[in-house]
């Protein structure tokens, strides 16, 4: 009974983990009907401010180990996770809904910053390059070669995955393919309660998925700018016609939803301080698993979600085999798509013709 | 970049005598002896630990007048952490510059694809420290100096039952792992043996990050001891989990766990831990604090493992080529086969019939966030 229990406090630790980044995916498709695959790359990301942010020599010599150092670091990394979203948005997905200036000038920058380093490897070098590639980016565009927009869910679902790519290929050039050590930045104590063990780090992560979560509920359902959210949800074109500027919108949905996954990344190194540039890949599919299964676009279903894919793997290593563990949450997702496709809290969704 | 051009300098140089040379060996006045490894790449340190070692062997063989009468010279070729480039130097080092012997490599991945060459050609190939037991299986000129892998579950079971006297511990192996398979096999079958019971045999599998749910029931199970034979990064995390779970009983491991990263991963919760290693730095015995005195003379630094094997990897082949009295190939192979009871700074060498080193292990424990040496098990 007490490892039942206590397995049952494990899968809780484990699914809030996942809850927490299965509420940025819910969110930006409740309003975009968009999957986006370069969440769980956010969420590395975050992962990685955060470490950089513990390790500066400023951090280091003013903060400690203290609650406060903690949410200083929460705070920076979900503000750097929201403006990555908000770029990736901007130079990704909106040149995929309208035509945008400076997407190629964007993108031919990043490729000159790869050849400047093939050829220098200094700053000096890298910084020649991104200008040449910004250079060559605004003569194309002058001269009038610029991405076709039509918009389609299909293009920019591909656009997505390709972004995912980018930053995780990026990711273990910059921040280097080894796995990274997060530092303990907030004190841990383990309490004893009637013969169960409960790390005060695993209960800050559950109750910080709890309180975004009632957020970004109060966010979506009772602000102007959730009103808005809702309305673009409803349909665009409406939105955009009642004066709604859609675009900013979108581009607030995307960093709402990014520091979502910020938060996630600092919160679940915090637990498992293991961090690399492809740490976001599993857990970012379990989350989407989650998010399905609670009803995608519905958060407080996400949240439930990914408390039960916790708790169904925990389950499955602790009685089971610990083979199943990444197996459990996809059986998961099966099943619930032949029984109930539309999630535990989602409403059936009537197709407008 | 200033070692890799002297070691193209000295390669051409040796060129250019050698073409000069009949196939014959016996015929110079120098003795050469190939040796590769990792001089760059992700894993440098292997291979550069390896060579001061072997440095070091050579310059104390050569001031005592060399072997055979004749002045033993080693060319080193950097094979970049790469297994296709370790067959391409290796095939030079043999074609070009006609070694009579090989010494080489630390990585099992690349001594298993550098062996066959040398299998094929006749050249001994002496391994400071690859332990995957199908390095030695490739033919009858592959050796090597360290022990093998399934031997490290037979000194934790040793150690586990006859020196910390526990009857009752648990297994937590990564079950993607030959390494860890092997070990955690030969652990369980020898504690057994020694009257010892596993109370619970959990897996889990490399780059997972949690693993409470298994920590969990081996925790209802009671046991004095956790025996995991894995690598350093997951044994932190393992050890930090074990900790925030109530689990106070020490862990055991092997030599997976030998990185500077192990205390900044597992930090306090590694606490009073043992695994088994290839040597230590600690260990009383004269002849180790010689080499490592002189080591840190030399090079500045704390010789690891790898510089510890490839010290006595030198000297084993050095001792072979003596007792042999010639420096045809064949005739050093033969002499390496029969090498016994050689005291060694990793430990007193005997080659058995696999060509495999029989020899003890050290027992390391985390005390104090540094590793302390605690005792030696024979085979």
């Amino acid at each position: 009974m007490e490892t039942f229990l206590q397995q049952l406090v494990n899968g809780i630790s484990q699914g809030s983990a996942y809850a927490l980044i299965a509420l940025g995916y819910t969110m930006v498709y409740g309003v975009l009907k968009l999957i986006n695959f370069a969440h769980s790359d956010v969420y590395m990301f975050g992962a990685f401010m955060g470490f950089y942010i513990a390790n500066s020599s400023w951090f280091q010599a003013t903060m400690g180990t203290s609650v406060l150092s903690g949410v200083v670091v929460l705070l920076g990394a979900m503000v750097l996770a929201s403006m990555l979203g908000i770029l990736i948005e901007r130079f990704a997905y909106r040149p995929g809904r309208s035509p945008s200036p400076g997407t190629l000038a964007f993108w031919f920058g990043i490729l000159g910053a790869g050849f400047g380093y093939l050829l220098g490897k200094t700053p000096g070098a890298v910084a020649a390059g991104v200008l040449a590639g910004i250079v060559v980016g605004v003569i194309l565009e002058k001269w009038g070669v610029r991405p076709r927009a039509q918009s389609s869910s299909l293009k920019i679902l591909i656009i997505a995955i390709g972004v995912s790519f980018f930053l995780e290929n990026s990711g273990q050039q910059v921040f280097g393919a080894d796995p990274k050590f997060f530092p303990q930045i907030i004190p841990t104590k383990v309490l004893n309660v009637a013969g169960l063990s409960l790390d005060s780090q695993k209960l800050t992560v559950l109750g910080v998925a709890i309180v975004l979560m009632v957020l970004l509920n109060v966010i979506v359902n009772y602000t102007k700018t959730g009103r808005a959210m809702r309305a673009v949800s409803f349909n665009l074109d409406a939105a955009r016609l009642m004066g709604i500027n859609t675009d900013r919108i979108i581009a607030f949905t995307f960093g709402l939803g990014s520091a979502l996954a910020g938060a996630g990344g600092i919160l679940v190194s915090l637990m498992y301080p293991k961090i690399d540039p492809l740490m976001g890949i599993l857990p970012g599919l379990k989350a989407f698993v989650a998010a399905v299964l609670g009803g995608i676009g519905n958060i407080t279903g996400a949240m439930f979600g990914g408390l039960i894919i916790g708790l169904a793997e925990v389950m499955a290593v602790g009685y089971g085999q610990s083979t199943y563990r990444d197996a459990i949450a996809f059986v998961i997702l099966v099943l619930i798509l032949l029984i109930k496709p539309t999630g535990i809290m989602g409403k059936g969704m009537v197709e407008k013709v | 970049m200033k070692r890799r051009s002297w070691i193209q300098a000295s390669f051409l140089l040796c060129t250019t005598v050698l073409t000069s040379c009949s196939r014959d060996q016996g015929q110079g006045d120098e003795i050469l002896i190939g040796e590769y490894g990792s001089l760059t790449g992700t894993t440098a340190t292997f291979g550069i630990s390896t060579m001061n070692g072997i440095e070091m062997a050579l310059d104390e063989v050569n001031q005592s007048g060399g072997l055979l009468g004749k002045t033993v010279r080693v060319i080193v070729e950097d094979d970049q952490g790469r297994p296709e480039e370790a067959q391409t130097v290796v095939t030079k080092l043999i074609t070009r510059d006609r070694v009579v012997a090989l010494l080489g490599e630390v990585a099992s991945s690349r001594t298993l694809a550098a062996a066959p060459v040398a299998q094929q050609m006749g050249i001994p190939m002496v391994s400071p420290s690859s332990t995957n037991p199908a390095v030695t299986e490739v033919g009858d000129f592959i050796f090597r100096v360290c022990f093998i892998d399934p031997f490290q579950g037979l000194v934790m079971a040793k150690f586990a039952a006859q020196s910390l006297q526990l009857t009752d511990v648990a297994v937590l192996r990564d079950i993607k792992n030959d390494y860890s398979v092997g070990l955690a096999d030969v652990f369980v079958e020898n504690f057994r043996t020694l009257g010892g019971t596993i109370v619970a045999d959990e897996g889990y599998s490399e780059g997972d990050t949690d693993f409470s749910a298994q920590l969990t029931s081996i925790r209802a199970r009671r046991p004095q001891a956790i025996f995991v034979p894995g690598y350093y990064t997951e044994v932190g995390l393992i050890a930090r989990q074990a900790k925030s779970l109530g689990i106070e009983v020490p862990l055991l491991g092997g030599d997976g766990w030998d990185s500077p990263s192990l205390v900044e991963i597992g930090g306090a919760a590694l606490e009073g831990s043992y695994f088994s290693n290839h040597y230590s730095v600690d260990d009383p015995s004269p002849a180790i604090q010689k080499f490592v005195g002189d080591y840190r003379d030399r090079y500045g630094a704390t010789p690891d493992a790898l510089a510890g094997l490839g010290y006595d990897a030198a000297q084993i082949l050095f001792d072979a080529i003596r007792r042999a009295g010639s420096a045809d190939p064949t005739a050093i192979r033969d002499a390496l086969a029969q090498t016994k009871d050689f005291a060694g700074v990793t430990g007193v060498t005997t080659l058995d019939e696999n060509r495999n080193a029989v020899k003890p292990a050290v027992v390391l424990q985390v005390n104090d966030g540094k590793l302390v040496y605690v005792e030696t098990i024979n085979p």
